[in-house]
């Protein structure tokens, strides 16, 4: 069986193929080696990271991003928003915070991607 | 009127890259002025992955990748005003920029433009039909859901297949909204493949190729867009209209340089990129004026913004320590395939690296750079897409001073 | 039911806001119904924004007479109300011996209405009053001038509202029924009851439906569509002088280039016939037409130059058996007692509101006798734009308020003490355009790119509104369908 993937690992997007049963599979077209391990990932269980924001109150900004810090099986992203959704933090937020460990025991943790610091005048309406 | 030796126009990824590189240089007598509340520019909305693989070897989200170089113009004491919007420039490098604190009067002995850019809007690509609340750019859009916290809408169309437009294609979905389809004039799409895959084919977002809004309908809000196929002249085919009701519509149909403060300053335009013609000390035809990242040809990847910026701040120190550079008078051109080249002009003595997109589609081809008869560099590219900018370094030993350099796409 | 009004005006546009600050001249309970949410939501802002000067009215004509009345006296006008207006004059071009015969025959009615000044010009002449100028011969027209019809309206209404006349936005009249005990009118809207002794109809584009509530003939009304495209400040630069083709035969114009006081190109409109009332739509093929005529008035047009477009249409009356556009109804019945009815006020609308409101107010006046309003102020106090203001003036304006510091629109460099001073608006209007319209704020080449989040924002903080019910400019024109992430 022949399939092509696009790599997603870097901006180059290198056009992969792979053919071959499971076992003796014969990848070409990546340019390293992130690429293989991509494609192989890829047909077994894709995974993905995400990126979002969870509330934040009293801050000067209403909400603060975050990502994953390891991808997360494809088919659990929504999922894994649903958690992400009930999160709410008071401020300050850091750049680095968990916000939740080991999200859905998938073994990747919430963390805050930029900093929110306590809003100037109290009882800012965001 | 306080004196500065650089001023330093836009607190984003270039101006921050800028700075920092200049500090290193020991050009110390600098100062960020930034129209926002904090540093980051644009970055800080783009809470996505992927930024940062080039220049730090890892996958960042934007904030945290434009964290990186603010907390060090912070922990270096790098002089910067948040707030301040530059309202004039003058060709003499007199800055006036209104702050909360009062008009500030600047003398800069060489000012760095990093003003980004801004995205197309509607009424520049004349979208017909009716004028509904509901039609936002992607950046705009972006802003709302990832800085203001306010939803746009729930059932989306999205024109442009430019990376902004797929990121918040992805973005939107899932946040709940039900994304219909990304819709391309061109018959290849504007933005990188990885983003086809990770933020259309993830979520099975159709991307149509060759396709166009040709109607707006609705009063008040959006009710439906009308989206015909187009012929190899971009224009619409009669009969393939197709009515898609939503309530948002999304544009992504491209960034212009935000050059406003350039021209002003009485800098000389590039036909091919929109932003100021400049040699390879990124300085324009204002002596002592340099521009560099999205200012001045807007990049794909943040990465190549800082790292120009940074090459820029080279050109920018000496000039203040030695009070000019080497005149630039020969030109880079290039062939109908070949568009967005920078720089326009070089002196011949000191490395260069060229800028450039292809302005289709293409599978091996070659990049050649002649200057008279001499083949300076050859390069091959198995693929090139006009989404990818493609960068060619040429060293200084290799240069003549007496012609002019010519850029081709070989296929 | 609302209490009783002495005077009830229906339409804001800019001739229901003329009437509305003309009768704030006496002491009469007044009040104004519009079914948008803000004035000049028609074709009041739909248009050129051109003070004509009245050469291709009929002589005799409501129109002729008004419009030279209204363009002699715009330079005071637009002083008391702080309304931009440059009087540019205007070149009329021709290219053929046809154009010739038509400029002349035009020049000639000017000169029976009272026009003055307007003289034959060649090609030498046209280039020294504008290079950029199309054109093979001209007219010259010393008088015409350019305003911004929005912000006029804006300012009729305004000084209305200063003087004492209350304005109701999103009523839409739905029906009007004489009282017979009380002699007064009772006007429904879909939300209110309105009670009143006398009823003025400004109702624009639907002053005939408004007409036949009132007992006046429906007149038949025909519209003429033409679009528009709004060229960057960067044409500006270009173009001194509003450029008109010959008229036609009938007196008509096609696509013109004219400067706007703010400093941008208008290039149309062109005319179609529509049947809907509120057919803004543009159109590909229309914008195209409007390419290729616009560059033989403006030789710097260029498409990199569009920043947006717009539709307007002129309901015109007219004579269904012959097809001959009538002149502007105004017209007072005894037998409709205490209204006054004004239908089919198109082009030349602008320049001839105020006196149109004059000659509506006489009339009520003539019957009622109304006390003068001793405390009527002619004059709309306008701060200056803090864009136009020098170094030393912006310096001052920082120190004694911080908030003309920050630059909300960097397009059009509008602070936010600029925005918060428009969404305070004595009219209290709170649409993302109606702030637009009073601040300039997103009408830059960006359209809002940069600063449209930060205004909706503002508007959320000030008027205590939630993000769904921000609307955009009509009424259910919802911009937000809630918050990505909710506090509940």
């Amino acid at each position: 069986m022949l399939r092509t993937f696009t790599c997603i690992m870097c901006p180059q997007g290198c056009e992969i193929t792979a053919e071959g049963a499971e076992g003796a599979l014969a990848i070409t077209g990546n340019k390293c080696k992130k690429g293989k391990e991509y494609v192989e990932q890829e047909m077994t269980n894709p995974m993905r990271n995400i990126a979002t924001s969870i509330l934040v109150e009293d801050g000067e900004l209403p909400l603060a991003s975050v990502r994953l810090t390891k991808p997360i099986p494809k088919a659990r992203i929504f999922d894994v928003m649903g958690a992400i959704r009930q999160v709410k933090r008071q401020a300050p937020v850091c750049e680095g915070d968990v916000v939740i460990r080991d999200v859905l025991g998938l073994g990747s943790d919430v963390i805050v991607t930029k900093t929110v610091e306590k809003a100037e005048q109290e009882g800012k309406d965001r | 009127m306080r004196n500065v030796d650089v001023v330093i126009i836009g607190g984003g990824p270039a101006g921050l890259a800028a700075a920092l590189e200049l500090y290193k240089k020991d050009v110390k007598n600098i100062l960020i002025l930034e129209r926002e509340k904090s540093l980051g520019g644009i970055l800080r909305q783009c809470i996505h992955d992927g930024f940062g693989l080039t220049r730090f070897g890892e996958t960042l989200s934007g904030p945290e990748y434009a964290s990186r170089f603010a907390s060090q113009v912070k922990a270096l004491g790098i002089p910067y005003m948040t707030d301040t919007t530059v309202l004039e420039l003058t060709p003499d490098k007199k800055v006036y920029a209104a702050s909360p604190e009062g008009l500030i009067e600047l003398q800069a002995k060489a000012v760095v433009l990093a003003m980004g850019c801004r995205e197309r809007t509607r009424g520049a690509i004349s979208i017909p039909g009716t004028r509904p609340a509901g039609v936002y750019t992607a950046g705009v859009a972006q802003a709302y859901i990832n800085l203001k916290n306010r939803m746009v809408g729930r059932n989306v169309v999205i024109l442009g297949s430019g990376d902004i437009g797929m990121i918040m294609a992805r973005r939107m979905t899932l946040e709940g909204a039900k994304v219909i389809g990304v819709f391309e004039l061109q018959p290849y799409a504007s933005g990188l493949p990885r983003n086809i895959e990770q933020c259309l084919n993830d979520y099975n977002i159709p991307l149509q190729l060759s396709h166009s809004v040709t109607d707006i309908k609705g009063v008040e809000r959006l009710e439906s867009v009308v989206i015909s196929q187009v012929d190899e002249h971009l224009q619409p085919i009669p009969g393939t209209e197709k009515e898609y009701p939503c309530d948002t519509l999304i544009l992504s149909v491209g960034l212009i340089p935000e050059n406003e403060l350039t021209w002003m300053a009485g800098a000389e335009a590039d036909n091919g990129t929109k932003g100021a013609s400049v040699d390879e000390y990124f300085q324009t035809t204002v002596p002592g004026v340099f521009a560099a990242g999205n200012v001045l040809h807007v990049h794909d990847l943040v990465d190549f913004v800082s790292m120009e910026a940074e090459a820029l701040a080279d050109g920018a120190a000496r000039y203040v320590k030695e009070g000019s550079l080497p005149a630039a008078d020969r030109k880079v051109t290039g062939d109908d395939m070949t568009g967005q080249l920078v720089p326009s002009r070089f002196s011949g003595q000191d490395d260069v690296t060229i800028s450039f997109r292809v302005r289709k589609p293409v599978r091996n081809c070659t990049v050649e750079v002649w200057q008279g008869e001499n083949l300076v560099k050859k390069l091959k590219f198995p693929k090139a897409l006009p989404a990818e900018m493609i960068q060619i370094p040429l060293k200084a030993e290799k240069l003549d001073k007496d012609h002019d350099l010519e850029v081709k796409v070989v296929c | 039911m609302r209490e009783l009004y002495d005077v009830i005006v229906i339409g804001a546009g800019v001739v229901g806001c003329a009437v509305a600050r003309e009768l704030s001249r006496y002491q009469l309970k007044t009040g104004v119904l519009e079914k948008e949410l803000d004035v000049a939501c028609g074709n009041s802002s739909r248009n050129t924004g051109m003070l004509h000067a009245g050469f291709t009215y009929k002589p005799g004509s409501l129109k002729a007479e008004c419009a030279v009345e209204g363009n002699k006296e715009f330079d005071q006008v637009a002083a008391e109300l702080g309304v931009p207006f440059k009087r540019t004059g205007k070149l009329v071009v021709g290219f053929t011996d046809h154009d010739r015969e038509n400029i002349l025959k035009y020049k000639a009615i000017g000169e029976k209405n009272g026009v003055q000044g307007m003289r034959m010009i060649d090609k030498e002449e046209i280039s020294r009053i504008d290079p950029n100028a199309g054109g093979e011969f001209a007219m010259y027209v010393p008088s015409s001038g350019i305003l911004d019809p929005m912000q006029y309206t804006i300012a009729l209404a305004e000084n209305a509202c200063q003087n004492g006349v209350a304005f109701h936005f999103g009523q839409e009249v739905r029906g009007i029924d004489r009282s017979g005990e009380k002699d007064t009118y009772i006007i429904k809207t879909e939300q209110d009851t309105f009670e009143t002794k006398w009823v003025i109809n400004c109702a624009g584009m639907y002053a005939s439906e408004i007409s036949q509530m009132l007992g006046y003939p429906c007149y038949p009304v025909k519209g003429f569509k033409g679009e528009y495209f709004v060229l960057d400040k960067k044409a500006g630069k270009y173009l001194s002088i509003p450029v008109y083709p010959a008229p036609n035969d009938k007196g008509g114009f096609s696509t013109h280039a004219t400067p706007t006081v703010d400093g941008n190109v208008l290039v149309g409109p062109d005319s179609y016939v529509t049947e809907e009332r509120e057919d803004y739509v543009v159109t590909k093929e229309h914008m195209d037409g409007l390419f290729e005529d616009g560059r033989k008035m403006f030789k710097q047009m260029k498409r990199d130059y569009f920043i947006r477009n717009f539709a307007g249409i002129r309901w015109k009356r007219y004579n269904p058996e012959t097809g001959e556009v009538l002149d502007f109804m105004l017209e007072s019945d005894e037998s409709h007692p205490n209204t006054v009815n004004l239908v089919g006020i198109e082009s030349p609308g602008v320049t001839c509101a105020l006196p149109l409101a004059r000659r509506a107010v006489a009339m009520l006046a003539g019957r009622e006798n109304p006390k003068k309003n001793e405390s009527f102020n002619p004059v709309r106090p306008v701060k200056k734009r803090f864009h136009e203001m020098t170094h030393e003036e912006q310096q001052q304006a920082i120190k004694e308020n911080p908030l003309y510091g920050e630059i909300v629109c960097r397009c059009e460099t509008v602070t936010r003490a600029e925005i918060l001073d428009a969404i305070k608006n004595p009219l209290g209007v709170c649409t993302v355009t109606g702030i637009k319209n009073r601040t300039r704020a997103t009408m830059g080449r960006c359209q809002g790119g940069y600063c449209e989040t930060r205004i909706t924002e503002m508007i959320e903080q000030e008027m205590h509104r939630a993000p769904e019910d921000i609307r955009y400019s009509k009424r259910d024109s919802y911009m937000f369908t809630g918050k990505v992430r909710d506090e509940r």
